[in-house]
């Protein structure tokens, strides 16, 4: 769909964020009387789980902070956009973007906007940074990817869904790149996988349905263009980083696209922090982009619900080096943990009405 | 009681940010806008970007919980001396309060504050918390 003719499109600086609380699953599971057996086949073992103050806008903040940190060249009275994708805003009515803009920094001349296509808003926010930053109508935009992803009580979603997000600051013949892009595919189509009414507080999904028809064929879709568009196939790829809704789709897509085992691991992050959304796929991204080489060639695929996939080709430069360093990693974020129970976890998310 | 909307909106930029004010006299800096130094008098304050990182100078556990706390509690509160020296009064995070430590190293954190009803604006500011190791 593009692809780009130069490398000046650019990661100058990533960032994440992910809350120190945990709970495993199978206390998720005692507390619904679920059978282990009956879960296996998410392959997740414990998710993350956003303090008692925390939401999407601070999970949001801490992520862009991060991305400065990894982009000390840029002036945040230099960025001209911040654009947030995700689907648990806590304002129904107000951007999470403004929020961020005031906690950087930002100057008020800044295009804030915020995007939600489920669990790909925020590679929508990378494809609009790209564009402008492509185009000249920005020096430097800000894409950020995070969720406090909502799940029913007692849903199958429950034992995924999670916190977490990362953001990017993105620009084009500027800065000091991690990375740059190479090219960028979409797919999308009316598919009622998973939805979330107006006014209605969690999500509601089609259980089976959300597999082949939906993650699956968009995905393998996505990922299959965009290497159609670039003449290259998996060998060309050091990382493939789908989105990862639980722990087994996401190695077994790769599996169908030719990617083997050793090319999604270093990028997964489901099994042991769960599915962060929007955030989900980026900060596999950040977890690649905290060990990855220079030159080292990355397949990004998000999906969202509803449905569509954004795949993008993006490959590592020499500033890597210089910059993960700068801020903490997401495997600092993985280790930092305190396990709480199902009670203090439905306390920590409202889940109990007072 | 939660300030309204106003308030919140006025001081949002500094307690986002952690800005302060800063005597061009004689350098006291201190969180917060003022218009007179406290230590000198004098009215020449400029806006400065306070350190994020600092320690905890002191500390107390709160059990007898604010509305806005939604019930969830003990928290701890300290005074946290900045790396220039400033100190102010914060919540500390991701901690338990039989962790907290006089000296602890702390940094910046966002986080959400309080809100002035289900239907209200929310309202953000800064907390700190001990520092995030990295490997």
């Amino acid at each position: 769909m593009t692809v780009f003719k130069d490398k000046n499109t650019v990661i100058i600086g990533y960032g994440s964020y992910i809350p120190r609380y945990r709970i495993k699953i199978e206390d998720i599971a005692r507390a619904w009387g679920e059978s282990l057996d009956m879960l296996r086949g998410l392959r997740v073992q414990e998710i993350s789980v956003k303090g008692p103050d925390e939401d999407q806008v601070t999970i949001a903040v801490e992520a862009a902070r991060n991305a400065l940190r990894r982009a000390p060249e840029v002036n945040p009275k230099d960025i001209g956009a911040i654009y947030s994708g995700s689907e648990s805003k806590p304002y129904a009515v107000k951007p999470t973007s403004t929020i961020v803009a005031a906690a950087i920094g930002a100057p008020m001349s800044v295009r804030l906007a915020d995007y939600e296509f489920a669990c790909k808003g925020g590679t929508e926010a990378i494809i609009s940074c790209i564009s402008q930053a492509r185009s000249g109508m920005i020096k430097y935009g800000l894409a950020i990817a995070a969720d406090c992803s909502q799940s029913l009580p007692g849903d199958v979603l429950e034992y995924t869904a999670s916190a977490g997000g990362s953001a990017f600051i993105i620009g084009h013949n500027s800065g000091d790149p991690v990375a740059y892009f190479e090219g960028q595919y979409s797919v999308g189509t009316d598919t009622p996988d998973f939805w979330r009414r107006d006014l209605i507080k969690y999500p509601r999904h089609g259980g089976r349905f959300t597999g082949e028809p939906a993650y699956f064929r968009h995905v393998i879709a996505a990922a299959t263009g965009l290497m159609k568009e670039l003449n290259m196939t998996p060998e060309d790829f050091d990382y493939i980083v789908p989105h990862q809704p639980n722990g087994s789709f996401p190695v077994e897509v790769a599996k169908r696209l030719g990617f083997g085992e050793s090319k999604v691991l270093p990028g997964l992050l489901s099994p042991i922090v769960g599915n962060f959304y929007s955030g989900s796929s980026p900060t596999g991204l950040c977890k690649v982009l905290d060990q990855a080489k220079p030159g080292q060639r990355i397949l990004l695929v998000s999906f969202g619900s509803g449905a569509g996939s954004d795949a993008f080709s993006i490959v590592v430069t020499e500033g890597i080096e210089r910059k993960r360093g700068l801020a903490p990693k997401v495997e600092d974020f993985i280790n930092r943990k305190k396990y709480v129970d199902y009670s203090l976890y439905a306390r920590f998310w409202r889940k109990i009405a007072l | 009681m939660m300030p309204k909307s106003p308030r919140i909106w006025q001081l949002a930029e500094r307690r986002y940010r952690l800005l302060g004010s800063k005597c061009t006299v004689c350098g006291k800096t201190s969180i917060g806008p003022r218009s007179v130094c406290p230590v000198c008098g004098s009215e020449k304050i400029e806006t400065v970007q306070l350190p994020s990182t600092g320690k905890v100078y002191s500390y107390t556990v709160v059990h007898m919980l604010p509305a806005e706390k939604d019930g969830y509690g003990p928290y701890i509160m300290a005074i946290v001396e900045l790396e220039d020296g400033t100190r102010l009064t914060a919540e500390i995070v991701d901690c338990e309060p039989e962790d907290v430590k006089i000296g602890m190293p702390v940094e910046l954190a966002f986080r959400l504050i309080g809100q002035e009803s289900e239907h209200g604006i929310i309202y953000y500011g800064y907390k700190f918390r001990p520092i995030i190791s990295r490997t």
